[in-house]
């Protein structure tokens, strides 16, 4: 982990700032833009870093597109994330004791409005 | 037991009440904290930012005494808020070195100029690389470190000048 760092941060700066600024390769760039969608803006958090307009964004954005552009996976750029911020910075938390109850409560809720129905699928005679 | 369950959807409104109640009245923490605090401090080399000043890195961390590492820029306002705490500590011993996100070195010099230069060492972090490697996310922040490079506690938000003895203390504790 810190010699990829240390490959990151020994590299030759680009020239082009890769905050605001697609990769070249189209398809590279797709990937990119799926998992920014995906990425939790830490100034202004309501917004993924897609959309937000913050400094912090734009070096976010730089971050997704050179790790992309080495050949990373967009997994592994996440988790690098989610293990300095926690979980809240990713729109697709992972499963875990705490992200438990967001994922189980919809089909929970699913259920108990069954069975407060549940007079209503029985056939009437 | 049927006459009593009659209760249940208002007792049911009370809990959610309950909840959101709490909620409301607690102060929002809307920061986001920082998930390598008694984890070890990711390595990193910076440049420097001003002349006669020297660059960080990680190793100079680990040389047996707890430091400061302050995170700020020469745009951010509470970074001069929190210029004369920072100028206490010093003048406590509390060893304070820095990384300047987003910037350029006339304009940090500019601020060292007017707020006073407590700092050690400058690391020029233009792109917030190591910024997000320390899991910060903002301007300003301080991680106590202490002298094996371990990142003991993290200080979000420009430090006020209660907060001064604590600080001292923490650092104290950290040898």
């Amino acid at each position: 982990m810190s010699l990829l760092l240390a490959l990151l941060l020994s590299a030759a700066t680009p020239s082009v700032d890769y905050g605001n600024t697609q990769l070249p390769d189209a398809r590279a760039e797709a990937q990119a833009r799926a998992l920014m969608g995906e990425l939790r803006c830490v100034v202004c958090q309501g917004q993924s870093i897609a959309d937000s307009d913050a400094d912090m964004a734009a070096d976010m954005r730089a971050l997704v597109r050179q790790r992309i552009a080495r050949g990373e996976s967009p997994e592994a750029i996440r988790n690098w994330l989610i293990e300095r911020y926690g979980d809240y910075v990713s729109y697709d938390p992972p499963l875990s004791g705490a992200t438990a109850l967001l994922w189980a409560t919809p089909v929970l809720l699913l259920a108990v409005g069954a069975w407060i129905a549940r007079s209503s699928f029985r056939k009437r005679r | 037991m049927k006459r009593a369950l009659i209760w249940l959807p208002l007792g049911l409104f009370g809990v959610l009440f309950a909840v959101v109640a709490a909620g409301l009245m607690r102060p929002a923490d809307t920061a986001i904290h920082s998930t390598l605090v008694d984890k070890p401090l990711p390595s990193f080399r910076l440049g420097p930012m001003v002349p006669g000043k020297p660059g960080l890195a990680s190793s100079d961390f680990a040389s047996g005494k707890p430091r400061l590492l302050n995170v700020f820029a020469s745009w951010c306002i509470p970074c001069i808020a929190e210029a004369p705490q920072l100028m206490a500590l010093k003048a406590r011993g509390v060893p304070i070195d820095a990384i300047a996100i987003h910037d350029k070195g006339p304009a940090i010099a500019a601020f060292l100029r007017r707020n006073g230069d407590p700092y050690g060492a400058i690391g020029d972090d233009s792109r917030s690389r190591v910024q997000m490697a320390l899991g910060s996310s903002g301007v300003p922040e301080t991680f106590l470190i202490d002298g094996h490079g371990r990142i003991v506690r993290q200080y979000i938000g420009d430090i006020r000048a209660d907060q001064v003895d604590q600080i001292v203390r923490d650092w104290a504790a950290a040898r």
